[in-house]
Order: C-alpha cells, then structure tokens, then sequence
C-alpha cells in the first residue's frame, strides 16, 4: 500500500478537521492532549483516509478499546510523523449488545494488531479485519477480561498444539514444491525472550512468517488500572521495557499523569530527570548491539561481553542514583524520590569517567561490529523496510530512524529537559539492519553528549534552588472522564499512554502504546524472501523486549 | 564439597599419622597434617599443579567414598544451565553468566541452548497461562537429575503481578523448584547465592520432594467434563495436550 503525500502538511485546526470529515461526525469530544470526534462505527476508513490523505495524520499511535455501561468505545489516536504536536482522537462507539465496528486495516496496518488486542480483551468485533483472532492470550480463552462482565475466577484450559504446516496441502496441490513448517520459539535463545514465530520454509527462504506473542501478557494494564496514581503505578512501567529502560517509562507514566492532574515538576527534577533517562537508554542499547552480535555470531562472544561490560558500568552510576540495578522505581508525579547522591563531586566524576571511556569503547564496537565484514554481509541490505511500510505498521525509534524517517518525539513534541540542550537526532537512509544497528549505536552518542550537559547544569545549580518534588497531594483525583494520550521516546521508540480517569485515585482505563508491538509487526515484511538466518537477523535488529510487546 | 568427600577419606586412612606441629605450604582444614609420603609428593612440584583434592589425596592413589556420594559431588561441581530467558529477571541472569559475576567461576556458567543438555532450569519470570505448558514442557525434555532455581517474586507467588487474570501464581504450581531466590529482580549476587546453595544440596544428596502439581499438561479427554469443557469441545481435539487453570482456587 502507498501513502500519498498530504494535500497540504501545515497546522490543522480543530475546525479545519470538522470541516474536512463534514458529516462523518457525529459528535465532538475535547482530550486533553487533542481534539475528539465521534463518528459511525462504519465510517472508519472513510474518516481515516480523509485525514491521512488530506491532513497529513499518517501515523495512527494507537487504538484504544473500552467497554462503558452503554456502549463500546474504540478510540484511533492520530498523528503525524511530520508534526508530532497535530493530534486528533477518532471515537468509534459500538452497540452494547452488539459490537461491531469497522476496521482500520485498509488504511493503516498497525491497525491490524491494535484491534485483534482490542477485540481479544475488550471484545469488539472489527468487520473486514483479515484475521481476527485473539492475539495475547490463547485462543481458547473464555471471555474478555478488561470487559466488565469478565469473571477472573473462572477456569480455563489452554492447549499445546503441535502446529501442522499451513501450506503443505495449497503447495500440493498445484506443484512438486514442498515448504516445511518451522516453529521458532517460545523458548529460544533468539527470540530474545519468549517469542513465537510460525515460519513456513521454501528450501532456506522464509515465504510466510507470523510473530506469535502473547507469552509474557502480564496484565500490565490491568494492574496499572487497579492501582492508585499517586505511589502504586510507578513501580509497573519499569517491567515494561525492562531492559534497563526503566526510567524512561517511568517517564511516559510521569509525563501522562502529571498532564491529566496539572502537576508542575520543578527545573532541577526535569535535568535530574533527562540525566537518568538518557542513561537508561544507553544502557538498553548497548543490550541492544550485545544481542544483535549475539544473533549474528551465534554465540558469548566477546561483543556480547564488551555489552555487558559497559552495562554494568551504566547500572552503576544508575545504581547511585536510584538506589536499583534494574527496577529503579526514582520518578515519583512532580519530580524524583530523591536528589543526588552525596557527596555530589564523586557521582559527578564517576559519570564523567564512564562519558570519557565512552569514545574508546564506542571504537571498539565499531571495530568488531560495523567494519566486521561478516557482519556487513549478514546485514546489509537485508530486513529492509521502506519508510512508506514503516510508516503505515506505526514503526517508531531507532527502526523509523534507520528507514531515514526523521520522527522523535523528543523533539518534536518535546518534554523534560530535552529542548534546552544540544543534540542530533540521529537517521540512517539504508532501511536495513545495518542502519537500525547504526542508528542505535550513534544515539549512544547522543545520549552522551545530552547526559554531559546535564551533568554540567546539575554541578552548577545553585544549592537554595535544588527541589526536587514539587508539592503534590497525597491523593490524586483527576476529575470524571478526562481523557488523554500522551507519549515519550522510549528506548524502542513512542511509549504513549492513554489514561481515562473516573473521579476516583484509580485509572478508569490505562492503556499502554507501546513501540515494540508495532515494531514487531513489520518482520514478516522484512523478513519474507529471505534466508532464515537474515530473518533472525531481522528480529535482532528490532530489538524487541516481549515485556512491552505483550504487557 | 571436596573438602569433606576427602576428609572423610583421611579420616579413615591417615588419620593417626597427624600431627599438628607439621607445617606445610597447603594447609587446609580436613588435612592439618604432613606425611613423608606426601611430602615427597608434593615437593618439586609446581604450587600451580597442586589443589585443595589432590593435596587431600596425598600419596594415596585411592579415593574410598559412596559412589553416591561421589556422583553428587560431581554433579554439583558441573552444573549446565539451561539458557532459557522470560522476563525482567533473565537481564540480571545474563548479567550474572558475563563478565562481573561471571558464574563460570562456580562451575555453573555454561548455559545450553537445547533442554536436552541441560540440568538445571533458572526461571527468570513471570509465567503467565500461555506460557506454562511451554515452560512445562522444556522441562519434561530436560534429562534426570534435574534441577530448578525459580528466580525472582514471580516464580514464587506471581510477583506484582499476582492479582493479573493471566498470570500463574509461581513456578511451583506447574513444575518442582528446589531452590527460590527472592527479590524483583534478585541482585546477580542474589542469584550466585542460589546457586550455590543448590550445589551444596547437591552435593548433600538433597532434592525436593516431587508433589503433584496444581496444573499438569493432559490430554483434553482425559479432563473432568464440565460447562467450559463442553464450551471447547469443538476447538480442541481430545488427544490435544491441555493445561487447565482453576483460578478460583489459587492462592
């Protein structure tokens, strides 16, 4: 599918949009971070075309399911890869007894993944999806549990099916060519965690592949939706992404909550803050090479080694900082928990240290990785992924910036600290896995040019005006029915959260966008007509951590 | 472990021949003594060729123990771990098996790819219901003896996640585990800690006692028929391997 330029890519009042969907809408509602309009379950593609074509919205973040007492909801939260500030939220309600509503595939093939999750937890039916099934928990589930009538005490049997070759009997038929059936995973040491992918073989090309996840559903949201704002999140989006990236979605809860109930979190927190995250994100990308050369010399090697070394010296200093290796727990809404470690000098040249061996290091990666010609021949040209594809499967991060799409939110909608320091966002043209490798390992970089300024900034602050919280009350009650989305640049790339709040010091919906779900969603775009080994190659370079993709 | 297996030895043999007075470079708890036949052996030798057993061995060619016992030791000294990852807590698992911590050190640190290989199973996660007839799985392909470490909150009781209604209630509802470590995650220090510990139960001949499990994989015909039995009867075949969860009775 193509995606046309937009008619005209500039600034989109609210107005603007009402008049371009004209009579779709049936409604108007006001989020927090958009405009809202309510439309007809079966004018979905209508409406999104029109606003993809005509108004420049070509990135469709998110969809949202809810089921109220009257009606379903599906909420398809629209921006821009040009303009992250233009927003706008799409509300398809569906009949209580009933409900249907029109998908969104045709438009945008993220939505293929977004509505199977919606159907498989809320329990809407999308007409003309290609392939509604459950998608995160085992087909044979009972009932729809974010649903309101959902019993969690009820049994349930799931099988373990020993899956029979999807094409054996169509190849049969018309040719001598036999494909062979391949179950990569759950348990398997590239899948980087527990991934599932039914890949169907012709000799050693892959022709179909299908990402199964759902092996890690944890109920993130459910457990977020169970708790209070105030403390009894915060601790959860560390296991989203928990490949040290905890900070940054700490953030994406910190920056949504603190939007929702206009809580102002000082300066010297927000340079506290972009310290910690951009850390964070060094430390999950070193993961990153470490698996990736994992995957393509196939074993510990040293690169792998060199990873963790480095890691090790960023939980250090995060350690320092927060107190954990691994679950830090350190935002808290208005600020961090706690300021920085005393005395201040040491951290300071403890952080130094790691940012001056940094260079050599970074040396060191490009000597054994990108000038390695192995790995040049597994990667280059291999996986690709045009921006078009990209665009349209909802891909964020360092897979958007490696097909030379030139999105972060950092930037473009900026938060925290970001605005005020220098920094490069980073693209590759290649659209392929050595680009994806490239992007991540010059954001390093980045990260630590942002991580020095920051340092700067904090050893110079002035020592009255060191607050770190500002004053919040104890018990946060966002008023009845205010929505919003909000998202930060996580480590995989956009980490939104769309919270709506019913009045009460709980959540009434949380859902959680998270990048990897819609960065997996492009490997069997990569990955068809290539050799298996290229195609585990191609996962690597996505660098997925299955605790976001299922939650 | 060694320590012990060849103080007993000395015990029974040489035991008389001690004397304390007798100073010589290795000197370890179980073998306080110096023989001239051991003397003899040790002398010209490079200090880098001698160790703790061979030094306990002295002259004698002989070991006389329980070839139980013996089996165990050596089975607590070489452990192979299975490299199998779920969640959070397999970052800090690979941290531990790399430079730093580097489990090799304790004669644990090659982790095997395939169960086949393998004979001890670290848990490091969340199991939540797709996932545990997996999980059940690789461990029944897992030769005997076999152990398990469940690492982290979840292996023991679901963690924070305890209350999510796709979450099993810890490891020990689906497979045996001999050795929890807490923490979310257990620091990597925490994990060595655990392994050790199961090395020393090893070696002690120690294992938990096999109980029947809440939730077993059956052939779906097998299971008791009831109203959601009825419900599937059409999706799942009666051969097909199933796992049934009674969430209304776990903990």
């Amino acid at each position: 599918m193509s995606v046309e330029l937009p008619a005209d890519a500039g600034a989109q009042t609210p107005e603007e949009i009402a008049d371009l969907l004209g009579d779709l809408v049936i409604g108007r509602e006001e989020h927090l971070n958009a405009p809202g309009f309510v439309i007809k379950p079966d004018t979905v593609v209508d409406a999104l075309r029109r606003l993809r074509d005509q108004a420049g919205f070509d990135h469709l973040s998110c969809v949202t399911a809810e089921e109220y007492e009257d009606r379903y909801e599906s909420i398809y939260h629209l921006t821009s890869y040009d303009d992250r500030t233009q927003e706008v939220s799409i509300i398809v309600p569906a009949d209580k007894e009933n409900p249907v509503s029109q998908s969104a595939n045709e438009v945008f093939r993220t939505a293929d993944w977004h509505e199977r999750e919606a159907y498989d937890l809320i329990g809407i039916e999308y007409d003309d999806h290609p392939d509604l099934r459950r998608i995160l928990l085992p087909e044979t589930w009972q009932g729809h549990p974010l649903g309101q009538s959902y019993d969690q005490d009820q049994p349930q049997v799931v099988p373990l099916r020993e899956h029979q070759n999807p094409l054996l009997e169509d190849q049969k038929a018309d040719n001598d060519s036999e494909t062979m059936y391949l179950n990569i995973g759950p348990h398997h040491p590239a899948t980087h965690g527990v991934l599932h992918i039914k890949t169907v073989l012709d000799g050693e090309q892959v022709v179909d592949l299908e990402p199964d996840i759902g092996y890690l559903h944890r109920c993130e949201e459910q457990m977020c939706q169970n708790s209070t704002y105030r403390y009894q999140i915060m601790p959860y989006p560390d296991r989203w992404d928990y490949i040290s990236a905890g900070l940054l979605n700490e953030w994406a809860y910190a920056r949504t909550a603190e939007e929702l109930a206009d809580i102002e979190v000082p300066e010297y927190a927000q340079i506290i803050r972009t310290m910690g995250a951009e850390l964070c994100r060094m430390a999950a990308h070193f993961l990153a090479l470490g698996t990736f050369a994992l995957d393509i010399y196939g074993d510990f090697t040293a690169l792998f080694m060199y990873s963790i070394r480095d890691r090790e010296k960023v939980q250090n200093i995060l350690e320092d900082l927060t107190g954990q290796r691994l679950m830090f727990n350190y935002f808290r809404l208005g600020g961090v928990v706690w300021d920085l470690p005393e005395p201040r000098e040491e951290f300071f040249e403890k952080t130094r240290d790691f940012l001056d061996e940094l260079p050599t290091a970074l040396e060191e990666y490009h000597d054994m990785m990108t000038s390695n010609e192995i790995l040049q021949v597994r990667t280059v040209d291999t996986g690709v992924l045009p921006p078009e594809v990209a665009k349209s499967y909802g891909a964020t991060g360092p897979v958007a910036r490696g097909s030379g799409i030139d999105y972060d939110v950092r930037r473009d909608d900026p938060y925290g600290y970001y605005e005020n320091l220098d920094w490069d966002v980073v693209t590759e043209d290649g659209c392929d896995n050595f680009s994806r490798l490239l992007v991540r390992m010059r954001e390093v970089e980045e990260s630590a040019k942002i991580v020095e300024q920051c340092i700067d900034l904090l050893e110079d602050w002035p020592e009255d005006e060191r607050n770190i919280q500002s004053n919040v009350p104890r018990t946060i009650k966002p008023d009845d029915d205010t929505e919003i989305y909000k998202s930060v640049e996580g480590a995989k790339g956009e980490l939104g959260i769309y919270i709506r709040s019913d009045g009460t010091e709980k959540p009434g919906r949380f859902k959680i966008r998270s990048p990897c779900f819609s960065n997996l969603q492009t490997l069997p775009e990569m990955s068809n007509g290539e050799y298996v080994p290229d195609a585990i190659a191609s996962l690597g370079s996505l660098d997925i951590v299955l605790g976001e993709v299922d939650r | 472990m060694d320590a012990q297996l060849a103080g007993g030895h000395a015990k029974n043999g040489a035991t008389e021949l001690m004397s304390s007075d007798n100073h010589q470079p290795f000197v370890t708890d179980s073998s306080k003594v110096g023989t001239d036949t051991r003397e003899a052996r040790l002398s010209g030798q490079d200090n880098r060729f001698n160790s703790r057993l061979r030094e306990a061995f002295g002259s004698s060619p002989f070991i006389l123990t329980k070839f139980d016992k013996f089996m165990n030791w050596v089975r607590g000294s070489s452990m192979f771990m299975l490299q199998f990852g779920i969640a959070c807590c397999s970052i800090e698992m690979m941290h531990t098996y790399a430079v730093k911590h580097d489990l090799d050190r304790f004669g644990a640190g090659v982790p095997r790819a395939s169960p086949r290989q393998a004979d001890v199973i670290i848990i490091p996660g969340t199991i939540v219901s797709k996932f545990a007839p997996r999980m059940k799985r690789v461990y029944d392909q897992m030769p005997e003896p076999k152990f398990v470490i469940g690492m982290g909150s979840c292996t023991i009781s679901g963690g924070p996640f305890q209350e999510g209604y796709n979450v099993v209630k810890g490891a020990e509802e689906v497979i045996p585990v001999d050795i929890h470590v807490p923490g979310c995650p257990p620091r990597p220090e925490a994990l060595i800690y655990g392994v050790a510990k199961l090395q020393e139960r090893i070696a002690n001949g120690e294992s938990s006692p096999v109980t029947v499990k809440p939730y077993e994989l059956e052939e779906f015909g097998d299971l008791e028929r009831d109203e959601i039995i009825d419900q599937l009867a059409e999706e799942i075949d009666v051969d097909d391997l199933v796992m049934r969860y009674n969430w209304g009775d776990s903990p």
